[in-house]
């Protein structure tokens, strides 16, 4: 039972996580209609400068502010050379010309820190253990994650619903023409946007980092999830990619820990250990492929689309 | 006559030739590596020709066209491990596995379309990475080595370099002859047409999903057929040609070379490989002009300007190459 807690405790880190990615790809596809395989990267960058500046400030959270800072900028910038000539093309154009980023970004970083990969160490308060249950004994650190990123998730919600940018990026979803015949400097609104998206990338990479090895690519497997998400969730819908995400870490972290299990009940301990690893990756897929069958839209669908 | 020599064909023609007398070249100056490299190149096209009838001529967008080449790969791999060394039972079976395959992710994909056609595909073949890291029996994440090539008895000997190659190209001139019968038959139009209006398609009588299904699974199938292929070219076959930078390599090639133009993806398979392995060269030589002596490592980086290369692609010359070509003759 106590392993079971600890399991759930995982899946809603990786979900956390996961929201942080499919937040921004959603948004980013929700309003300008784009298809982004370079988020991925965006999530390397934040993890690479992550590492450097906490290297360079000496302090963790110092480097953390300035590479949220950084993949913000980042982001921007990407968006105003490249991104920003792909709006309104085929969902193809925006498939291969984010895969060509992505090569671009691998080999800039490998340029600039090496091929070898990073490591970035954690303040030692936040390497021990607390109690969250009796009994049940959980690293700082993954708490921190789930914190900090219900605390984004927050924000982010106040931030679209409760201000008036956010009005404006819901306007934007709903009907860019509108939103830019009524004066509104529609340009600027999806940098902004892009922007917002590639410092949620970052995020989550930043946050990534000390538990993982900072490395080439690191992004490209977890875009993957992150798209699994957005397809559970409904695409253009925040809340949607939030309920998934949990989900899919759940069903993901729960599976691995527990399937391999399951199976020896009905099959021969041999069959059990090679099915389960397999079949416990599948699983999430399999989630997905039966959303589709009886939810195509997702589960939250956009109300627009 | 004159019609049949527009540049475009002529190029057709000329680089068919090059590929058929590339072994004769190999042969007269030793460099045997070539061939290696081209049956390669061949196998990957293949794929790409299998990859263009469902995008190019049916719209739809897969990107997760590298799952069936490893699906027939690991079939070979599974059943050489297994002791069934015969290719007359490897081969059909392969063929049969990536159909289903095909098949099953058809129909759960193709009730979608747009972005979450591009999505899903690419998460099912995700999917089948992951199940092929998990098959520890069969290498796991390292890989599987095949000990034998596929057994065709006496009929044919598939260990000899040169008549594999041989083997490769023939398969695939007959991949894209028979593509060019598909798409000018009236099954073939009905999918173009399901490409350009598929409410109207509909409308006129004709169940869509049945055709944009079946044509799935034989794309499914050539391309299982160039997994085969490539497992028996590397004797070795990995969850890495699995990986989904490899779908978008497929999808690169389609689209460099001309996407809904028969051979357009033989050009792009070649132009896209043959640049891999020249444009570190070509760096190295840059750099030569430039700073008068070789950068140490700049040639490692050639992927640095392919990535923005093929944004460039995108933005500027969407027909591909055969798109130019087809340009060349209207001038």
């Amino acid at each position: 039972m106590l392993y079971f807690i600890e399991q759930c405790l995982n899946g809603i880190q990786l979900g956390m996580l996961l929201f942080l990615l499919a937040a921004g790809l959603t948004l980013v596809f929700g309003i300008m209609d784009l298809v982004n395989l370079a988020h991925g990267s965006l999530y390397m960058i934040g993890a690479y400068f992550a590492a450097t500046f906490a290297a360079w400030t000496g302090s963790f959270v110092a480097g953390a502010v300035l590479a949220l800072g950084a993949s913000l900028l980042v982001g921007m910038a990407v968006e105003v050379t490249a991104i920003r000539r792909l709006y309104g093309r085929d969902h193809l154009d925006h498939v291969l010309g984010t895969f060509g980023l992505i090569l671009f970004f691998n080999e800039l970083v490998r340029l600039i820190w090496g091929p070898a990969g990073m490591t970035l160490s954690l303040p030692s308060q936040m390497l021990s253990a607390v109690q969250v249950l009796p009994g049940v004994y959980y690293p700082v650190y993954r708490l921190v994650i789930i914190i900090t990123t219900l605390v984004v998730a927050l924000l982010l919600y106040v931030l679209v619903m409760r201000t008036r940018v956010g009005m404006l990026i819901r306007a934007g979803a709903s009907n860019r023409e509108m939103v830019g015949a009524l004066g509104i400097n529609i340009k600027l609104l999806y940098t902004l946007v892009f922007g917002l998206g590639a410092a949620l990338a970052g995020f989550a990479g930043l946050m990534q980092a000390p538990i993982l090895t900072v490395q080439i690519g690191m992004g490209e497997n977890i875009l993957i999830l992150a798209f699994v998400v957005i397809i559970i969730g409904g695409i253009g819908s925040i809340r949607g990619a939030f309920v998934a995400s949990i989900i899919v870490g759940l069903i993901d972290a729960v599976g691995r820990a527990f399937l391999p299990d399951l199976l020896r009940l009905f099959l021969s301990n041999n069959a059990a250990s090679t099915l389960g690893p397999a079949l416990s990756s599948m699983m999430i897929y399999m989630l997905m492929a039966a959303i589709l069958v009886f939810r195509p839209e997702g589960l939250f669908p956009a109300a627009n689309r | 006559m004159t019609a049949l020599l527009t540049p475009r064909n002529v190029f057709i023609v000329a680089l068919i030739a090059l590929l058929a007398l590339l072994p004769v070249y190999a042969l007269l100056t030793g460099h045997t590596f070539i061939v290696t490299l081209f049956t390669r190149i061949v196998i990957l096209a293949m794929a790409a020709v299998s990859l263009n009838l469902i995008m190019g001529f049916g719209g739809m967008v897969s990107f997760g066209h590298a799952a069936y080449i490893g699906i027939g790969g690991y079939v070979i791999g599974i059943l050489a491990k297994e002791g069934i060394g015969s290719g007359f039972v490897q081969w059909p079976l392969a063929l049969l596995v990536s159909g289903l395959f095909a098949l099953s992710v058809g129909a759960l994909c193709l009730r979608t379309r747009g972005v979450y056609f591009i999505m899903i595909t690419l998460a099912f073949s995700q999917m089948i990475y992951y199940v092929a890291i998990g098959l520890d029996r069969y290498g796991g994440d390292d890989g599987l080595t095949i000990q034998k090539r596929s057994d065709f008895g006496a009929i044919f000997d598939l260990s000899d370099r040169t008549r594999f190659y041989y083997l490769c190209l023939v398969l695939l001139l007959i991949t894209v002859y028979l593509l060019r019968r598909i798409v000018n038959s009236r099954f073939g139009l009905v999918i173009q047409g399901g490409r350009s209006n598929e409410r109207r398609m509909r409308a006129i009588g004709f169940p869509t999903f049945r055709y944009k299904l079946i044509c799935f699974v034989i794309a499914g199938m050539l391309c299982g057929l160039s997994g085969v292929l490539l497992a028996n070219h590397t004797n070795f076959i990995s969850p890495a040609i699995m990986h989904w930078t490899r779908s978008g390599d497929l999808i690169v090639m389609v689209v460099l070379g001309g996407m809904g133009s028969v051979f357009g993806p033989v050009i792009g398979a070649v132009a896209l490989l043959v640049l891999e392995e020249a444009l570190p060269y070509a760096i190295g030589f840059a750099s030569y002009l430039i700073v008068g002596k070789e950068v140490m490592g700049a040639r490692e980086y050639w992927q640095l300007i392919l990535g923005p290369m093929l944004l460039l692609i995108v933005l500027f010359a969407r027909g591909g190459i055969d798109g130019l070509l087809m340009r060349a003759r209207r001038d």
